[in-house]
């Protein structure tokens, strides 16, 4: 349970991203960036032309990579590869679901929000009262 | 159910009994500890969920003024500004370092971004928009701030939710399963213990009234005895004496 998915203090870990080229772009600008010596990028720039299978591959790489903490993926990339995102239940590295600047978000469809609402849906009526 | 009438297989003696119910103050004792954690928990749960829905909600607003940013860059320095960008990624700058946080036991991850060296972006925009694209960094960066801190939440959410889980079920099973044995086995130890005593009380009820019939019989035969040993006695004398008095009567043989 708790022992599952510790990562060690390690000094540092990466921030992946899976998304459009304009958020991407952004991301970059802010310095997340990296490239490792064999010349793979941690992140994917995904445009019309894009395939499914290299979302998928890049999704699983990220996944389990040691060094990153922080997957961002756009909600929309997220729903082509829904099923592996829902099946994806390792609490490291963290899957973010961000919107994206031509989709719009929809808080239903993110996975971990789907269940938190689900969780929460109870409380959040009442809170929304107060 | 089915663990309801179920007990441990014990030989059933007083030592057996204390272990038992050593055990048995173990349990409660677990289960009330497991239940103020699973407490804990939950209330670190509400928490957490109530802000993972704020962050969420929060997130659509400054993902749109960063997206808004670059798109004001772009206006200004130039649609090849993302070539420059894509071109100019070498090592990350800014970057994530975890640390644990401790609820109740269970070791939530936390994480923090921070930037270490100076990005290579700074020249980005040098012939014009420069000041848009360094405001537009500054927007990102302030997205990823935000997404960096619904990540630690998120991450938090799932561990606890398993967590909770865990705990809950192991709460259950105390007070479901292992209690309710334990107390069918201490009942079970009692009833048998008792049965063992009435058996010797019995036993020793038996001996008591046997030993006293026993001590009657001879008694009565003593007496008996007595008696007999007097009569005889008695009638020793007596048949002396009257073999004494008679002795000229009866022999009438004699002749002399």
């Amino acid at each position: 349970m708790a022992g599952r998915g510790q990562i060690a203090n390690k000094s540092s870990a990466l921030i992946a991203m899976i998304a459009d080229e304009d958020t991407v772009t952004g991301f970059l600008l802010a310095g997340v960036g990296n490239v490792d010596l064999r010349r793979k990028t941690n992140y994917l720039i995904v445009d019309s032309k894009t395939p499914v299978k290299a979302i998928e591959d890049a999704f699983k790489e990220f996944t389990t990579k040691e060094d990153v903490a922080i997957v961002l993926i756009s909600q929309y990339v997220a729903n082509m590869i829904r099923f592996l995102v829902d099946s994806y239940n390792k609490p490291i590295p963290a899957i973010l679901e961000i919107p994206s600047k031509d989709h719009p978000y929809d808080p239903a469809n993110d996975s971990v929000l789907s269940r938190v609402k689900h969780l929460f849906s109870s409380e959040s009526v009442a809170s929304e009262r107060r | 159910m089915a663990g309801q009438n179920q007990r441990l297989t014990v030989v059933p003696t007083v030592a057996m009994l204390g272990v038992v119910k050593a055990r048995f103050v173990g349990a409660t004792r677990g289960h009330a500890l497991l239940k103020k954690k699973s407490d804990a928990l939950t209330v670190q749960f509400r928490q957490i969920l109530k802000k993972i829905v704020n962050t969420k909600e929060s997130m659509g607003e400054v993902m749109k003024t960063s997206s808004f940013a670059l798109t004001e860059a772009k206006y200004v320095a130039g649609e090849n500004i993302k070539h420059i960008v894509l071109e100019n990624v070498q090592n990350a700058s800014l970057k994530v370092r975890s640390r644990q946080d401790n609820v109740a036991g269970v070791k939530l991850p936390k994480f923090e971004y921070f930037t270490e060296a100076d990005t290579k972006n700074d020249l980005t925009g040098l012939a014009r928009g420069g000041q848009q694209v360094q405001q537009c960094r500054a927007a990102y960066v302030k997205a990823i701030e935000l997404l960096v801190e619904l990540a630690s939440l998120q991450t938090s959410f799932l561990t606890l939710d398993e967590a909770i889980k865990t705990t809950n079920r192991r709460v259950n099973a105390l007070e479901n399963v292992v209690k309710p044995r334990l107390e069918n086995t201490i009942s079970y130890i009692k009833s048998e213990l008792d049965e063992l005593e009435r058996e010797d009380f019995f036993r020793i009820k038996k001996i008591q009234g046997y030993k006293r019939r026993e001590i009657e019989r001879q008694l009565a035969a003593s007496k008996q005895l007595n008696e007999e040993q007097f009569s005889e006695k008695v009638s020793l004398q007596k048949g002396i004496s009257h073999n004494l008095l008679s002795a000229g009567e009866k022999d009438e043989d004699i002749i002399f």
